[in-house]
């Protein structure tokens, strides 16, 4: 459902803030809408945090350490090396 | 590629080292397993995929030219066995997806903050509170829709870059952000109830 959002030119509302976070973190929102979500941040009490929760999420998901390998399908890729360093002579 | 991380790994690798393979394979399993897992009906199969694709690997290695960097080499090839082994087609974003990220009763009539929501971005430099927050993410991971658990894991976990993943998966620039953008959304909500808060 979209709703029509009583908005001026310039002004941001945070249901659109909070839309436009990645495309912000990813550098690829056009100069004149970075500046519009930047200055609703400026004056915004609350989607400062919103931001600063993704930036969270991005850094906790970047501290996980892949699972070791199940130690079976570890033997199992290793025989493949195995195999593939006994075919290379 | 000379900033590529893995460059030491492939050089012992092809040096006849077990346990740079073993390091390699165990660094990129889970991912490989979950994007494998995309495209075949279990997760038996999805196993056999990882494994034809080192083999790949390990048939290419020599060849192996650096012009993209290894680990999204080793994606492509496990996409495309992946692909062989699933033939399913599944690469546009699906329609019962496609609904705003947040709830539109979180915010009121002018599209602000209803109830804003609750702080808690400061509190995971606490490290113990960061290792069980990460924990939860890596099970929330599992919990999203397939795609966007793909971008989340190569982007957010594996740290490639846009490029790279757009690459791998064969998606446009604009529906990578869609779907990283609706996966962090959701994995940002996860945390934010673990701290008490729904929005």
């Amino acid at each position: 459902m979209i709703r029509l959002l009583p908005l001026t030119r310039g002004d941001m509302a945070c249901l659109q803030a909070v839309e436009l976070v990645t495309d912000y973190l990813e550098g690829t929102l056009p100069p004149a809408r970075r500046r519009r979500f930047e200055a609703h941040l400026a004056r915004c009490l609350d989607c400062p945090e919103y931001l600063a929760q993704m930036r969270a999420v991005i850094a906790l998901a970047g501290s996980i350490t892949p699972d070791d390998l199940a130690p079976r399908l570890r033997s199992e890729l290793i025989g493949l090396y195995r195999q593939w360093l006994a075919g290379e002579g | 590629m000379s900033d590529d991380p893995d460059t030491e790994l492939i050089e012992r690798l092809r040096a006849g080292d077990e346990w740079a393979f073993a390091e390699l394979a165990g660094k990129y399993q889970a991912t490989m397993l979950s994007v494998a897992r995309g495209y075949v009906p279990s997760n038996a199969v999805a196993e056999e995929v990882v494994q034809e694709a080192w083999v790949g690997v390990l048939r290419g290695i020599d060849r192996f030219e650096r012009r993209s960097s290894f680990r999204t080499w080793l994606f492509h090839i496990l996409v495309n066995r992946a692909i062989s082994a699933g033939a399913r087609e599944r690469r546009s974003i699906p329609v019962d997806d496609l609904g705003p990220v947040v709830d539109a009763s979180w915010f009121d009539a002018a599209g602000n903050w209803q109830v804003p929501p609750e702080p808690w971005a400061d509190q995971v430099d606490d490290k113990i509170l960061a290792a069980k927050m990460a924990a939860r993410i890596l099970t929330a991971i599992d919990e999203l829709p397939l795609q966007q658990r793909e971008v989340v894991l190569l982007r957010d976990v594996q740290g490639l870059s846009g490029d790279e993943v757009c690459a791998i998966l064969d998606i446009s620039r604009v529906n990578q952000r869609v779907l990283l953008h609706r996966g962090r959304s959701k994995l940002r909500q996860v945390i934010g109830s673990e701290f008490g808060g729904g929005r």
